[in-house]
């Protein structure tokens, strides 16, 4: 299992925002992703998830090897934590939601609806959502927004039981997770001059 | 696929889930409209395949933006196009959860209300039956309208312009064979076009749907 990205060139709304992406992550391996708000970290992990087309370049990774969590949890108020976690497990074809309500922490919690659960307790259910799709690359989107530090040392955890597990991450994140094995890109070198004559107009035409 | 027939359903039953409003403006409609229009039986017996046609229509477009809008918004949307199942059994399925909660209840409520409409005893048959045919085609032409708007913000307005000329043919079709099964003509001809405006639109639209939501999810 290996994730390869060849020259890539990722777009924002027509414009470039991150070019020249040239990486390969093997299993166990988890890439960190470091840059300034706008320099294209969920662009890049939204073309790697494959809901939007790479601008240039090309990466090999199958579309069903991956689990995306973005900004939002996709988690439904009126369903309890247990009821939102088993549609996912259903959809993915995961049979037991146990391990994956323990390994974050939501068991004594899993009756209560998500409408009622505080920000970070949602955030955990939102990433416990990863373990059910018992998918091997993880795209990670600012994962520990509003997690306390026990919660983001939990997390850790789990990365770090997925990596061994064979797992691959890429995880865009500000703050230190404590992994402190994983790869960190900085992705100001790739960023792409914002011009109008950068090749990749023909959008507009 | 299963067990998102199942969510959907469960989310329209629970607190705020939107099952019923489409049922109780039909409701409304149906008994507000011999208040309005008088208690002249022949007048309203004319009319009323009409009425109900027109209210099971806008019955159904009450509820058309919640189809894919509450899902884009806690990011649920995105997590199924990256799921396993296909995008086009996505669309289809949350057409079938939008029949199962609106176009299959207006029907078995239909029959009801179109007493207060003084619908003639001959024209009962065919209103269950022309709403049976042509409710999934509302149902699923929604979907496919609801899927061009996702992402714009109340998009309810832009949403109800595309999709009512669509609407159109069903309607027509669907009242006029009310109308012929109750002055005691054959109505076989108008709720044949109806089930293959149906048929049509469930085989090809979810294709189109899925196609739509691809492109706003970029």
């Amino acid at each position: 299992m290996q994730v390869k990205l060849d020259n890539l060139a990722v777009a924002r709304g027509g414009v470039t925002v991150l070019r020249g992406l040239d990486l390969v992550l093997h299993t166990g391996q988890a890439l960190i992703l470091r840059g300034p708000n706008g320099s294209g970290k969920t662009t890049l992990l939204r073309t790697l998830a494959g809901l939007q087309p790479a601008a240039a370049g090309s990466f090999d990774l199958a579309p069903d090897a991956v689990a995306y969590a973005a900004h939002a949890d996709g988690l439904k108020p009126t369903l309890t934590v247990a009821e939102n976690l088993r549609f996912w497990a259903s959809i993915h074809g995961t049979p037991d939601i146990d391990p994956a309500l323990d390994a974050l922490d939501l068991a004594t919690l899993q009756h209560r609806p998500a409408g009622q659960l505080s920000a970070g307790q949602k955030r955990r259910l939102g990433l416990a959502r990863l373990l059910v799709t018992g998918r091997p690359v993880w795209l990670l989107d600012e994962p520990t927004v509003s997690l306390d530090a026990a919660s983001v040392a939990l997390f850790a955890g789990v990365v770090r039981r997925h990596l061994a597990g064979g797992g691959i991450a890429v995880i865009a994140t500000h703050v230190d997770l404590g992994l402190p094995e994983a790869e960190v890109l900085d992705l100001a070198p790739y960023r792409a001059r914002i011009s109008v004559s950068n090749g990749f107009d023909e959008a507009f035409a | 696929m299963k067990a998102l027939l199942f969510r959907d359903l469960r989310l329209a039953m629970r607190a705020g889930g939107g099952f019923g409003l489409g049922l109780a403006f039909f409701f409304l409609l149906s008994v507000l409209v011999p208040l309005g229009v008088g208690p002249e039986g022949s007048t309203l017996g004319r009319i009323a395949p009409g009425i109900l046609w027109v209210g099971a229509l806008l019955a159904c477009l009450l509820s058309l933006d919640r189809i894919f809008a509450l899902d884009f918004e806690d990011g649920s949307l995105e997590f199924l196009a990256t799921a396993p199942i296909p995008l086009e059994a996505v669309v289809a399925v949350k057409a079938f959860a939008h029949w199962l909660v609106t176009g299959l209840p207006l029907t078995l409520i239909a029959p009801g209300l179109a007493v207060f409409l003084n619908l003639p005893p001959a024209g009962y048959l065919w209103l269950v039956l022309s709403l049976a045919l042509g409710t999934p085609a509302l149902s699923v032409i929604g979907t496919f309208g609801a899927a061009l708007v996702v992402g714009l913000r109340r998009g309810g307005l832009l949403l109800s312009l595309l999709v009512l000329p669509l609407y159109v043919p069903t309607l027509i079709l669907g009242a006029e064979a009310v109308r012929r099964g109750a002055e005691g003509m054959a109505p076989a001809t108008p709720l044949a076009l109806v089930a293959a405006i149906s048929l049509g639109a469930v085989a090809l639209l979810p294709y189109a749907a899925a196609a739509a939501l691809r492109v706003n999810l970029r």
